[in-house]
Parts: structure tokens; C-alpha cells; sequence
């Protein structure tokens, strides 16, 4: 076969399908232009797959055809299962399979130079696809364990605690050097070990860098991954030299990179921190060594809150994880509903890192059928906790502490969070006082003067308020 | 192509990503990471590649084990955007 050449029409249809790509992106900047956006993306996917099909031969159709068809079945009906709640997981399972398609494709790029047009006739890879494809699988692999690691976590497979080996930043550095040198070795000598140990290499740190991070990081995690699949996608987009790959691979290279800054600067967490892990280890070390005094708290019932909020001029719920756990946002809903019969001004406040990845609440929420409307960012809504009769707090409690803006010593300090002390008063859903959140520090809010305490399972607390506001 | 044009493409799409994303709003963070998974699976384009391509049997089934991947991403991931884009209602005006 000799070396080929991808037509001018070819090119331009790759050209396409990228800014369809941007295009679909670009639709998400309201929930208006989304759905248009959304098929944007299958146009271009759509242009881009019949494109290559068209310019490669169609002699493999049928094995092709079957292998879309096994694939693409499995992810359909995936898609169609999944419970909003396990969001996280499923991003970070599909995270994992573009990794590991970025490592095959690399491995089959390797095996067979001459159909990728990157070696001449006698086997020899061109110095510079070497390069990219040595990248292209080292980041395809980081990404695929990496992601293994953040699904066993995020779905409870394994231990959201960190995971800390002795001498880890010397590993992970002498790794990360090691793979790199070889991808500079894989320019001299094409032997199939170099590219061997390369993989393993990446599997290896991928696995690594992952273990140490505990539940809290998750968002950051998950995003930095879908940061690493794009740079993997964009890796192979060069070897191949097709503009498709390259201008998808920089979108969502960015688009995961950017994600990853909100969420730190949401945690005022640096991102080397982050990667550092061990957020969230030792919650007897985070509480500062001395056990706290036992402090006055009050508890309410589920009638009192009732009560309360009907007679409440601006409630402002604020959800957080522990409401996608208990599958409340359902009833939440219905709260919500009760309540603005009773004329009440019902307002949803949302942590940039409520959840376990970006944005999660906002889905959850705008599955239980709450309007987008209703649901505010921190910086739009955080002034108006002065004019709140009642902030509503079900399954939050680090985005809600004071400690946050005025504790140094304390591990959430400089995150921006709720002023729910400003409101007249603040319901607290918990499940009971002795869990703390993910920070593993103490609340100030639970022993406020205002505060009620409402200690029950997020999901049967709702239930009850709701039967409460219904007489 | 050349190793610059290549380069170009890549740095201008590196830029539009950034002030594209920048514009996505906050509430739709979560379907814009299935989105970005969905479309980053244009890896399928390699691994179409190499599964159609004669020489090495390996290198195909490699190929076309990708494309399996790919695919479930594919299909997943514009499936699941879609259904949670489907769920982001305003309020009725009574």
C-alpha cells in the first residue's frame, strides 16, 4: 500500500464536522439553544465517521458496521438507565473508554504505520508521529486508569478516603520522567518495548495519581479527566493529521481544563493541591486535635418547619449532595410547589461543587422538573440571604460554613460559600449531629440561635414537611 | 499537512474552546462534560483507520475493538445530553 494522501473533500468535511463541534459547545450557553447544539455534535460525529468510511476503503464494513453496533447499542441503552444521581460515574466509565480507545488506536497506529501514512514503504514511523503517538498512548493511558479510579470511587466500589503511599510524589515524578524519556528514546529505536513499557508506565501513574484524592476532589478529578481525554484525542488528531481530532481534542482539553479551575477556585483549593490528594484523610486532624466542647443545638419537627416556611415570604433552598444520595429532589419539588401556592417566593441556591461533578444539582434538580429559573448561581443569590425568611439546607454542609470565612486554621478556609447567617432562619436537614461534611470539620451553623435542626433522612424530613404543609 | 498548519489549527482551537466554554452556563456543567465525552470519542476516526486497513491483523482488531469503545461513547454520550438537555424546562407563565 503506498503512502496515502487524504482528499481535499475529505479534508474539508473533517474541517466541518470540527466546527460543528464548536457549535455544539456553543449551544449550551443556555438551556434554549442546547437541544440544537446537542445535534450539532451528531452531525458532526455523523460527517466525520461516513467521511473515513468513505476514504479508507469500505472493504471491513461489515466487522465495522458490527463492532458500531455492539458499541453503540451498549451506550445507548447505558444512557437510558442511568439514574441522574450516578451522573459522576457514568461520565467517568465513558472518560475511561476514550482513554482506552486512544491507547489502542496508538498500539494499532504503531503495528501498522504504513495504512496510517506515517512511515515510508520500509516500516520506518516518521520521527515526529513518534512523538505524538507516543504521547497520544501515554495520555490515553493516564486517562483510562485514571478514570478506572475516580468510577470505583465514585460508585462506592472503593473507598471515597485517600489512599496514600509512602514516597508517592517520588514515584509519580520518577514515573511521569521515566515516560517521558522514553517517548524522547521512541524517536531513535521504533522496538515494540519501548512502546510496551510506555503503556504500562502510563497505566501505572494513571492508577497512581488517582488513588490519593478523596471524595471531596471528585469534581476536580472528573473534570481534569475529561480535560486528559481531549489532549489524548487532540494527541492522536496529530498523528493522523486530521482536523476533526485536533479541533475536538482542543475543545475539550479546554473545556475540562476550565472546568477544573472553577471547581478549585469554587474549594479555594490550588490545583496542585488537589493533585497532591489527601483532602479529607484525617477528620480528627482537620477538627483541630482538641475535642470540642458539646454546644446547645435545637431541634425541630417537621411541622414546625411546615409552619414556618408557609408563613415565609422568601425561602431559599440550598441542595447539596447528601439530597442526590437520599433521592430527594423529588419531593423537594413538591415542597417547592406547596409552597408557592402559599404564595411563598421559593429560590434554589447552588455550590459550584455541590455534587459530584459539575453542575449535578442543576441536573438533578431540573430532572425532578424544578424550572431553570428558580436555580441560582452563588454569586447571583448570595445577597439575598439578608431578605431570606428561611434558607432551607438539605444535604450541604461545607458550602454553608462560616468557618470558611473566618476560621485560618480551618481546611475549608477562603472557600466561598453560602451567608445562610444572614437569613431569619435556617432549617438544617442532617441525618444526625455527629457526621460532619466531607471537609471533616465542625459547622458553626448547627448551634446558631436561628438554627433548627432537622434530623431525619433527607427524602422522610420532605415527606413529612410536605404532609405538614398539605393540611 | 504539515507539522505548522497542524500546530495552527490546534492552537486557534485551543482559544475558540476557551471562550466557548467560558460561555457555557454553570447549570449546564454536567451536560457539557457528556457532551465534550461524546465528541472527543472522534477517535473513532482512528480507529476506523486502522479497522478498515489491510496489513496487520492485529492493528485491525486493535481498530476495531476501538471502535466498539468509541461507539459506546458515541451513542452514550449524545444520548445521555440529550436526555438530561430534555429535562431543563422554565417556568410556565400562568
Amino acid at each position: 500500500m503506498e503512502h496515502i494522501t487524504t482528499p481535499p473533500w475529505a479534508m474539508l468535511a473533517y474541517l466541518v464536522a470540527g466546527v460543528l463541534f464548536i457549535m455544539a459547545l456553543r449551544g449550551l450557553s443556555s438551556p434554549a439553544t442546547s437541544r440544537a447544539g446537542n445535534r450539532y455534535g451528531i452531525v458532526g460525529m455523523t460527517i466525520a465517521m461516513v467521511t473515513t468510511l468513505a476514504t479508507h476503503g469500505l472493504a471491513s464494513l461489515p466487522e465495522i458496521a458490527a463492532a458500531i453496533a455492539v458499541g453503540g447499542g451498549l451506550g445507548f441503552v447505558t444512557a437510558r438507565r442511568i439514574k441522574m444521581t450516578d451522573m459522576p460515574q457514568l461520565v467517568a466509565a465513558f472518560h475511561s473508554l476514550v482513554g482506552l480507545a486512544a491507547v489502542l488506536v496508538g498500539l494499532a497506529a504503531y503495528l501498522n504505520p504504513i495504512a496510517f501514512g506515517i512511515a515510508g514503504p520500509d516500516g520506518v514511523i516518521e520521527v515526529q508521529s513518534r512523538i505524538e503517538m507516543g504521547l497520544g498512548i501515554a495520555i490515553g493511558a493516564i486517562t483510562f486508569s485514571g478514570s478506572v479510579i475516580a468510577f470505583l470511587k465514585l460508585n462506592g466500589n472503593m473507598s471515597g478516603a485517600p489512599i496514600m503511599l509512602p514516597g508517592r510524589h517520588a514515584i509519580n515524578l520518577g514515573t511521569l520522567l521515566a515516560i517521558l524519556g522514553l517517548v524522547g528514546y521512541f524517536t531513535t529505536d521504533q522496538s515494540p518495548w519501548v512502546i510496551a513499557v510506555i503503556t504500562a508506565l502510563s497505566f501505572a501513574i494513571g492508577f497512581l495519581l488517582i488513588i490519593p484524592i478523596g471524595g471531596a476532589d471528585m469534581p476536580v478529578v472528573v473534570s481534569m479527566l475529561n480535560s486528559y481525554s481531549g489532549w489524548a484525542a487532540a494527541a492522536m488528531g496529530f498523528t493522523l493529521h486530521n482536523t476533526a481530532m485536533i479541533i475536538t481534542g482542543a475543545l475539550v482539553g479546554s473545556s475540562g481544563a476550565i472546568l477544573s479551575y472553577i471547581m478549585c477556585k469554587a474549594m479555594n483549593r490550588s490545583f496542585i493541591s488537589v493533585i497532591a490528594g489527601g483532602f479529607g484523610a484525617a477528620p480528627e486532624a482537620a477538627a483541630g486535635g482538641a475535642a470540642k466542647v458539646q454546644r446547645p443545638w435545637k431541634r425541630g419537627a417537621a411541622e414546625d418547619a411546615a409552619y414556618l416556611m408557609k408563613e415565609a415570604e422568601n425561602v431559599i433552598i440550598i441542595p447539596g449532595y447528601g439530597m442526590a444520595v437520599a433521592q430527594a429532589q423529588h419531593v423537594l419539588r413538591e415542597m417547592g410547589d406547596l409552597l408557592k401556592k402559599e404564595g411563598v417566593n421559593v429560590k434554589y441556591a447552588i455550590h459550584p461543587v455541590a455534587g459530584r461533578m459539575p453542575g449535578h444539582m442543576n441536573v438533578l434538580l431540573a430532572e425532578a422538573n424544578v424550572p431553570y429559573d428558580e436555580v441560582f448561581e452563588l454569586e447571583d443569590i448570595n445577597g439575598e440571604f439578608a431578605q431570606a425568611d428561611v434558607a432551607f439546607i438539605i444535604g450541604a454542609n461545607d458550602v454553608v460554613n462560616p468557618a470558611a470565612k473566618t476560621d485560618k486554621s480551618s481546611p475549608i478556609y477562603g472557600m466561598p460559600v453560602f451567608d445562610v447567617d444572614k437569613a431569619k432562619t435556617v432549617m438544617f436537614i442532617k441525618r444526625s449531629m455527629g457526621g460532619v461534611g466531607y471537609a471533616g470539620v465542625d459547622n458553626d451553623v448547627f448551634y446558631m440561635d436561628q438554627t433548627m435542626m432537622l434530623l431525619a433522612d433527607a427524602k422522610k424530613m420532605v415527606e413529612d414537611i410536605n404532609k405538614a404543609l398539605a393540611h | 499537512m504539515d507539522f505548522i498548519s497542524i500546530l495552527s489549527i490546534f492552537v486557534m482551537a485551543c482559544f475558540v474552546g476557551y471562550y466557548v466554554v467560558w460561555s457555557v452556563t454553570p447549570a449546564l456543567h454536567t451536560p457539557l462534560m457528556a457532551v465534550t465525552n461524546a465528541i472527543s470519542s472522534v477517535i473513532v476516526v482512528g480507529a476506523l483507520v486502522a479497522g478498515a486497513a489491510e496489513g496487520s491483523a492485529i492493528s485491525k482488531w486493535l481498530g476495531l475493538a476501538a471502535v466498539v469503545l468509541a461507539s459506546v461513547n458515541i451513542f452514550g454520550g449524545f444520548a445521555v445530553t440529550e436526555r438530561m438537555l430534555a429535562m431543563y424546562k422554565k417556568k410556565e407563565k400562568k
